[in-house]
């Protein structure tokens, strides 16, 4: 492909699929025809130049491309033939149209591989390969998982999107909240896999984190939702961080550790602004919410010099909004900053006497933390042990090996390991 | 388009209600299902006898068995369908999710495959033969 043509494939090509998915109703065939229409345009465009509203071309071409096909096919099955007329006497041709008036079909389209009667993995399939234009070789690679797995899981999507009629619409406002809440979370799970992979060697596989920020940017552009906006803020606050969360040979920073002038402030800007815009909705949730203690950790100069007020302030509110262990733990992790660690220590102790997160190796290193700096090295090298026990991370397995390293060191200097 | 809309739930659960309850469920079913008739919805609908009624019934070599019982112990029987007219899948849903049942057992909505293009041929080929 030239240049011109190959960099309108990058910017262009999710979207005049998705309106060929709108105007054909079929995934496979709108992909058939959306390669076709970029290779009549390879073909052509150098000689005949190219043409004055280029994404209605491309959709224009592509359609006839895939009539023309059904009709070639329907010598073999009669029944296509009734689909190809069908599509044949469609309303406004494309190429009568220019790009601008041109209907986004991209939320339709997210919306559609996002549907709550599709399993979540193949939500995450789905959504990388068809708005996000990923291979499924790529997210196979992203996601460890062989890429025949990944393949079968996109064609059994596709085949229910078309078996039980999953209608490619916008949802309704009745319907919006609930289906919103799957296309966010869609996105979130692909950021965090991208930021935190849940294991393997990478910390960090930067590809999917940029994907995630793209979809949510996409999402807050086409889609004016407080929440949505909150969920780009939070991926945004995040990604601001990544230099500063692993050393150069791969090993894991805590925040408090970090290196806060490598810090991203742009994003951190963008971030912070998109949050101040959701809060002031009144209509946010859990994702605005996490964005708005990312953004106070975000803004302060150091660890010891953070809001942790404001922050444990932002958990009571979150519990509420979305109650849960993990948020009960961070929230432990806050009130020990504000009112010292054996304040933290006695609700984590708390939360883990209750069982859920026994098995989580961050609630384990969060107690060895407090445990250390109540000089507790005993239990603190308990915990450590629990929680290197439980964790798949390597990096996080090698960050707890240099915690015990170092609790071990001075155990042996003092000769005894104080007990309470 | 068609989908059937199977009703599971724990059919034991269904016999210990107390029949003021039950009543008041089955005032629901009947509001529910003349709802569906209204809006042109509904194709068909059946409540089941419970499974200890039920008989399964194999062939196999040419031979017929019968055994007493559904085919599968399980937690939620199924007690009853709606075969429904919807507009897609999103529509279907609603539907389900309004019959009474939804909020202590499942409903498990399918899609019904059209033959009506294949009867078609087939008559249209039957026809050709005997002229």
């Amino acid at each position: 492909m030239s240049d011109p043509i190959e960099e309108l494939f990058r910017t262009e090509s999710r979207r005049v699929l998705a309106t060929l998915i709108r105007l054909l109703g079929d995934f496979d065939l709108a992909e058939e025809a959306m390669q076709e229409a970029f290779t009549t345009a390879v073909e052509r465009w150098p000689t005949e130049g190219t043409p004055k509203n280029p994404r209605a071309w491309l959709v224009s071409t592509g359609r006839f491309k895939a009539i023309d096909q059904l009709r070639r096919r329907a010598r073999f099955d009669a029944s296509l033939a009734a689909v190809a007329d069908r599509l044949g006497n469609g309303v406004t041709p494309p190429h009568e149209l220019d790009d601008d008036s041109l209907e986004d079909d991209r939320l339709r389209l997210i919306f559609t591989c996002c549907h709550p009667a599709l399993q979540p993995d193949a939500q995450i399939a789905l959504t990388l390969r068809e708005v996000c234009g990923l291979t499924t070789e790529e997210i196979a690679r992203a996601f460890l998982t062989p890429a025949p797995t990944l393949a079968q899981r996109i064609v059994r999507a596709k085949a229910k999107i078309k078996a039980a009629r999953i209608p490619y619409h916008i949802p309704s406002r009745a319907e919006l909240p609930e289906r919103l809440a799957t296309v966010l979370h869609v996105i979130y799970l692909v950021f965090n896999e991208g930021y935190s992979a849940s294991s393997g060697g990478s910390l960090t596989r930067l590809e999917l984190s940029v994907e995630a920020i793209r979809l949510g940017r996409l999402l807050t552009e086409l889609l004016p939702e407080p929440e949505a906006a909150g969920l780009l803020a939070l991926m945004l606050l995040h990604e601001s961080r990544r230099a500063s969360r692993t050393t150069a040979d791969g090993e894991l920073v805590l925040l408090d550790d970090q290196d806060r002038s490598s810090w991203n402030r742009e994003l951190i800007a963008e971030g912070v602004t998109l949050v101040e815009r959701a809060l002031r909705s009144r209509n946010f949730g859990p994702y605005t919410l996490q964005a708005a203690i990312a953004a106070v950790h975000a803004e302060a100069p150091s660890a010891a010099d953070t809001d942790w007020a404001e922050i444990v302030g932002l958990y009571d509110v979150l519990r509420k909004a979305d109650p849960s262990p993990v948020i009960e733990l961070n929230r432990a992790a806050a009130v020990a900053m504000r009112d010292g660690p054996e304040n933290g220590l006695v609700l984590i102790d708390g939360i883990l006497a209750r069982g859920e997160l026994a098995d989580y190796a961050v609630a384990h290193s969060t107690r060895a933390e407090l445990c250390r700096r109540l000089g507790r090295t005993a239990d603190a090298v308990d915990s450590y042990r629990r929680a290197h026990a439980l964790t798949r991370q390597e990096a996080q397995r090698r960050f707890i090996d240099r915690k015990l390293g170092a609790l071990l060191e001075a155990g042996d200097g003092t000769n005894h390991v104080p007990r309470h | 388009m068609r989908y059937l809309c199977l009703i599971y739930e724990n059919e034991k659960a269904w016999e210990s209600l107390p029949p003021s309850e039950a009543e008041a469920i089955m005032g629901e079913y009947f509001g529910f299902t003349e709802q569906i008739r209204g809006n042109g919805k509904f194709v068909a609908g059946e409540a089941l006898q419970p499974t200890p009624t039920a008989t399964t019934v194999r062939v196999r070599n040419g031979k017929i068995s019968t055994t007493d019982g559904p085919f599968a112990e399980t937690k939620e029987q199924l007690g009853g369908f709606y075969l429904i007219d919807a507009k897609d899948l999103n529509d279907a849903i609603q539907v389900a999710s309004k019959i009474p049942s939804a909020r202590v057992g499942s409903i498990e909505v399918r899609p019904v495959i059209d033959f009506s293009q294949e009867m078609e041929k087939r008559e249209q080929e039957g026809a050709g033969a005997s002229v």
